[in-house]
């Protein structure tokens, strides 16, 4: 069996992956590897041709390729190796090594002193949203459909209707339209837009495209393919209503119904997850439950942003990086981040506070739209942070910064909280 | 005319309604800050589109390769362009921010590849 060792191993070269890499080799970690089981760098960004990339990181707007290549120009250069074509199969977390496979050399055995998860996430399907129906081809995840075009130059259709307002499913509505396809519609079970809203305008407001919402699919028609879907609207508790169904005929249905993070290897090394995120608990630093175990990227939690993982990243490739080389920090206190009034979940779950504290960014999603609110956050009854918003969207994530300097006020725990609500 | 915009400068995404005629705005209505006015303006006066997708390629692991227009295009012309770029084919290898149609459609634009 091949074996090595490295001081930092990043599993997964998506944007998570090459951030943290980066990072881990700049703070000092002299041997650093990306381990990728595609046959290239970049992750999902490869097939995310479209700009909006890029505007909070790099101040331009970039493709999904283009944000990539800023950093998989840097692989090289700074001398992290890089096995591609290589599956990990199993982490041993007890003594700190991981398994994995590709043609070239078999089954390899790599040590690392610090291992940073960034397998990123994967697409809900048809199965797990249980649509009835007959099973025809012709019904894709918006993202499979996405690599079909943009990368294998292959259109999956010629008349669409696509299920779910996220991100992937209103580009991909812009994407077939481009190609000369006809989308009819976009259905959205929830009363709200649960992408961006930039996106609904440029792609489906731009191009006609009517969107659905409160609406869902009761039905699949279709023997070898697909005929025609049902679309119903649906009530206040999201049960279809009888007698408001009506048939669109179309070829193709694709799903953009929400994306889970990618967390079996988490799993095998005994990681601790988190039932609101489906990732691992992580302190400010992205260390998870595990001695020597970052994780980050849409692993953790699935992110709108690219720009946002690209920072959580450089925190945990950082971390991992200092991890590797010794560094020890001595934990005085751990505040646990509680998600209060109309907050979904926190990153990180808890803040451990060591005579070296920086700032922390709070990453969160509030669980309803709302207009005109405040946001705190709260421990021992005090305020330690408060922010305006005229708008929020469980589609977008919120995020609040906590200062050095008044981390220690915090309590055991600390409570994220929209507190008004104001007309 | 009447048209309804979403301003998506900022997450706040207000409609904005502008009323006009030929190429002229009588009134904005609906905006919370100045950036909107500017927004809605450029929005029912010239909308443009930064213009992304593939063009076929040759000689490569992958059939096709992504572009994108390197300045904003009128929204108008971005069919026109798509029936270029559908005919459109280069050959490997080929490099980031390499040209592959100059002033596609007139519209002063070049697209170039957008993959290393």
């Amino acid at each position: 069996m091949f074996e090595t060792n490295y001081d930092v191993v990043v599993i997964g070269a998506g944007p998570a992956g090459l951030a943290s890499a980066i990072e881990a080799k700049k703070v000092g970690a002299q041997k650093v590897l990306l381990v990728e089981r595609d046959s290239d760098l970049g992750g999902i960004l490869q097939q995310c041709i479209h700009p909006g990339f890029g505007l909070h990181i790099f101040d331009q707007e970039l493709t999904g390729p283009e944000y990539a290549y800023r950093f998989i120009e840097q692989i090289k250069p700074l001398g992290i190796d890089v096995l591609l074509n290589t599956m990990v199969l199993d982490i041993h977390s007890d003594d700190n090594r991981i398994y994995a496979v590709n043609q070239e050399k078999g089954i390899c055995n790599i040590g690392y002193k610090s291992l940073v998860l960034a397998m990123g996430c994967r697409e809900r399907t048809r199965g797990a949203i249980a649509i009835p129906g007959t099973r025809p081809a012709g019904i894709f995840t918006a993202g499979t459909a996405q690599r079909y075009i943009n990368m294998q130059g292959y259109m999956v259709g010629r008349e669409f209707v696509i299920l779910g307002s996220g991100d992937i499913g209103m580009i991909m509505a812009r994407r077939l339209t481009l190609e000369g396809a006809k989308v009819k519609a976009v259905v959205e079970i929830m009363p709200y837009l649960t992408g961006l809203t930039r996106n609904k305008v440029q792609c489906l407001d731009d191009f006609d495209i009517p969107l659905y919402l409160k609406h869902t699919i009761v039905d699949i028609k279709g023997r070898n393919r697909v005929e025609k879907v049902t679309v119903s609207q649906v009530d206040d508790h999201l049960n279809p209503i009888k007698g408001t169904e009506w048939d669109i005929e179309c070829d193709t249905l694709l799903l953009s119904v929400g994306l889970i993070p990618e967390n079996e290897l988490s799993r095998r090394a005994q990681v601790k997850l988190s039932p609101a995120t489906l990732g691992p608990i992580v302190n400010q630093r992205m260390e998870t439950s595990v001695k020597n175990i970052f994780a980050c990227g849409n692993v953790l939690h699935v992110n709108d942003l690219v720009d946002n993982v690209t920072v959580e990243s450089r925190v945990a490739g950082n971390y991992a990086g200092l991890n590797a080389i010794g560094k020890n920090f001595l934990i005085k206190k751990v505040a646990e981040c509680l998600p209060g009034d109309g907050i979904r979940y926190i990153v990180p779950q808890r803040i451990e506070v060591t005579d070296e504290m920086q700032d922390v960014t709070l990453y969160f999603r509030v669980k309803e739209p709302a207009r005109n609110v405040t946001l705190e956050i709260l421990s021992k009854g005090q305020t330690i942070a408060r922010a305006k918003r005229q708008k929020i969207n469980p589609g977008e994530m919120e995020k609040m910064k906590i200062k050095a300097s008044a981390i220690d006020k915090l309590g055991h725990e600390l409570i994220v909280r929209v507190a008004e609500v104001k007309g | 005319m009447q048209k309804i915009f979403t301003c998506i400068i900022c997450p706040v995404g207000c409609e904005i309604c502008v009323t006009g005629i030929n190429g002229t705005i009588e009134k904005i209505e609906g905006n919370e800050c100045k950036r909107g006015i500017a927004y809605a303006t450029d929005e029912f006066l010239n909308p443009k589109r930064i213009l992304t997708t593939t063009v076929r390629l040759e000689g490569a692991k992958l059939p096709v390769v992504s572009v994108r227009s390197d300045k904003p295009l009128p929204k108008d012309k971005i069919f026109d362009c798509m029936e270029i770029l559908k005919k459109t084919k280069v050959k490997a290898p080929v490099a980031m921010g390499q040209v592959v149609v100059e002033n596609i459609s007139e519209t002063g634009a070049n697209i170039i590849v957008t993959r290393w």
